[in-house]
């Protein structure tokens, strides 16, 4: 196996020939390695969720060709050899924490037993092991999204689509939820595409962080983080993460477009 | 528990208090209020005194029946209550099971919901003695259709109709990151129904069916009187009506049966919306 994420000349046009076409994204090349993480990141627009939908296969591309793990994306769909995280956690409130993380494993057809160790494993490692049977709307936020990483990670695929998961929480929860979510990749040696609207959270998590642009969209720089394996707090006040933040927000700045930054209201979205 | 029942006695007895209050200060034969003949008559005829109704409760049914009213009207009761229970489970089946074609085809969607508007506007009474004639006549292997059933079917016919319309609304009320989330870990279309789009309709489908509820009883005793079923609640009311010109409180202890019957159902919704729903975030405080 070469690459978790391959994508050649992808393009995606929404609602083609009518009076509301939109080239959502045009002729993207992309590749994720095998442990990597990658960031999406650019203005409400650019098609950064659409990508990732497109990896995921919850949409269909225009043209062009997706690869996970070298299958085509609806192949690997089917495998689940992908999770996916949202903004939303998406817990179902009529399943205990425990059940909700079983879900996808249900879904496959494992049994009881076997799914509940798993589930609970799971849990252990997002560190909610006390709250298996718990109701979900008994959770704060940030640990409803930790039930919701355990969930998409319940069926060990190698690759985690999130989908700016952190946007709705506050600052504080969200620099833990990203030290944890670290910890949690090097535990499992997860590849990861993660959309988000913040330039620190993308350089703080991401080996690459690409920098889209709106209308249509497309990829303008990958910048390399190179901050090393192991970061922490003392990363967040390091000269070099200032850099490399520096770095992307020039690469934003480029694309003429006034709404870029980190305290953009996280729920636009931007299909 | 101890507060609601004491809320519910209470406000019977406000109820009681208006309609005395409005006996003792309206007119005696009725009135008009800018030439409108809407006030009701207050004689003893038209409003009894509520004590006589329920002292009535006590009094042998008729002359020639000495065993008292409220258990011949609570032996009515108990029959309807059968019969509306049967109509209601027959026409929440019919409602669900239509309710998810709609759900997962738009084509039956587009295809049905008009019918199913139009079939609301059918009044019952013309369509009650057509279903007792059509029932009549069936008759599979010895098996003969009972007339209870045709009242059944009738009450069926009120009750699919919110449950059929709350069930889609719920169904389609997933919302859309659940669906891909369902997509994402590669769901069946079977799969995302029972696990994800009748969960979260169960918040619509608990009003629905209390709507269905209350509509199997009004349809039970209506199409007990219209198509003569002896042995119900519909029936007493129409029979004692017959008497109120001599018998005024008698009509109004069938009425205090419909009204028992009309809570029993409700006390049925009840009990489902307490299983389905008591694990369910308080309202207001959704995942």
């Amino acid at each position: 196996m070469s690459q978790a994420v391959e994508v050649h000349e992808l393009s995606k046009v929404f609602n083609p020939g009518s009076t509301k076409q939109v080239d959502a994204l045009v002729e993207i090349d992309l590749a994720v390695s095998l442990g990597e993480f990658v960031s999406l990141i650019g203005p409400s627009g650019c098609g950064k969720s659409t990508l990732l939908r497109l990896i995921a296969n919850l949409i269909e591309p225009s043209h062009g060709e997706v690869l996970v793990n070298d299958k085509p994306a609806s192949k690997a769909r089917l495998d689940q050899d992908y999770g996916m995280a949202f903004q939303q956690a998406g817990l179902f409130d009529w399943r205990s924490v425990v059940k909700n993380v079983e879900l996808p494993l249900e879904l496959k057809g494992w049994d009881r037993t076997r799914r509940r160790q798993r589930a609970m494993e799971m849990l252990q490692l997002v560190k909610l092991g006390d709250f298996a049977e718990h109701r979900p709307w008994q959770l704060s936020g940030g640990m409803q999204q930790r039930v919701a990483i355990a969930r998409a990670l319940a069926t060990s695929p190698q690759l985690l689509l999130m989908d700016e998961p952190f946007g709705a929480l506050d600052e504080m929860t969200r620099e833990h939820m990203q030290a944890e979510l670290l910890r949690i990749c090097a535990e499992t040696g997860t590849s990861v595409v993660f959309v988000t609207h913040s330039i620190p959270e993308a350089v703080y998590l991401s080996d690459r962080v690409v920098v889209m642009s709106p209308r249509p969209g497309r990829i303008t720089h990958v910048v390399d983080v190179e901050l090393g394996t192991r970061r922490d707090l003392d990363t967040r006040e390091d000269a070099a993460f200032f850099k490399k933040i520096t770095e992307v927000r020039e690469a934003l700045r480029g694309l003429d477009v006034d709404l870029v930054g980190d305290d953009l209201p996280a729920s636009v979205e931007d299909r | 528990m101890i507060r609601r029942a004491a809320l519910f006695i209470g406000s019977l007895l406000v109820v009681a208090a208006v309609w005395e209050l409005y006996k003792t200060l309206g007119p005696e034969d009725g009135g008009a209020v800018l030439g409108w003949n809407i006030l009701p008559r207050t004689k003893d005829t038209a409003m009894p005194h509520v004590w006589d109704m329920v002292s009535r409760l006590f009094d042998p049914e008729s002359r020639v029946k000495d065993s008292p009213i409220w258990r011949v009207v609570l032996a009515g009761v108990w029959f309807s209550l059968r019969v509306a229970f049967v109509g209601f489970a027959i026409g929440t089946s019919i409602g669900v099971g239509l309710a998810a074609l709609m759900a997962r085809f738009d084509v039956a969607r587009r295809g049905l919901l008009p019918y199913l508007v139009l079939s609301q506007t059918v009044p019952m009474i013309a369509l009650a003695p057509l279903v007792a004639s059509w029932g009549g006549k069936l008759q599979l292997a010895g098996w003969e259709w009972p007339k209870w059933l045709s009242v059944a079917v009738l009450g069926a016919f009120l009750a699919f109709f919110p449950v059929a319309v709350g069930t889609l609304r719920g169904l389609e009320s997933a919302p859309a990151t659940s669906l891909e989330l369902m997509r994402s870990f590669a769901a069946s279309g079977r799969q995302t129904m029972w696990k994800l789009r009748f969960p979260a309709a169960m918040s619509f489908m608990v009003p629905a069916l209390r709507l269905a509820a209350a509509a199997s009883v009004i349809g039970v005793v209506v199409a007990e009187i219209s198509t003569g079923l002896r042995g119900g609640i519909g029936r007493l009311i129409i029979e004692y009506a017959r008497q109120a010109s001599g018998d005024p409180p008698k009509v109004y202890t069938a009425v205090f049966g419909a009204a028992l019957l009309g809570l029993m159902m409700a006390a049925v919704v009840g009990a489902f919306e307490f299983l389905v729903m008591r694990h369910r975030a308080p309202a207001g405080d959704a995942a």
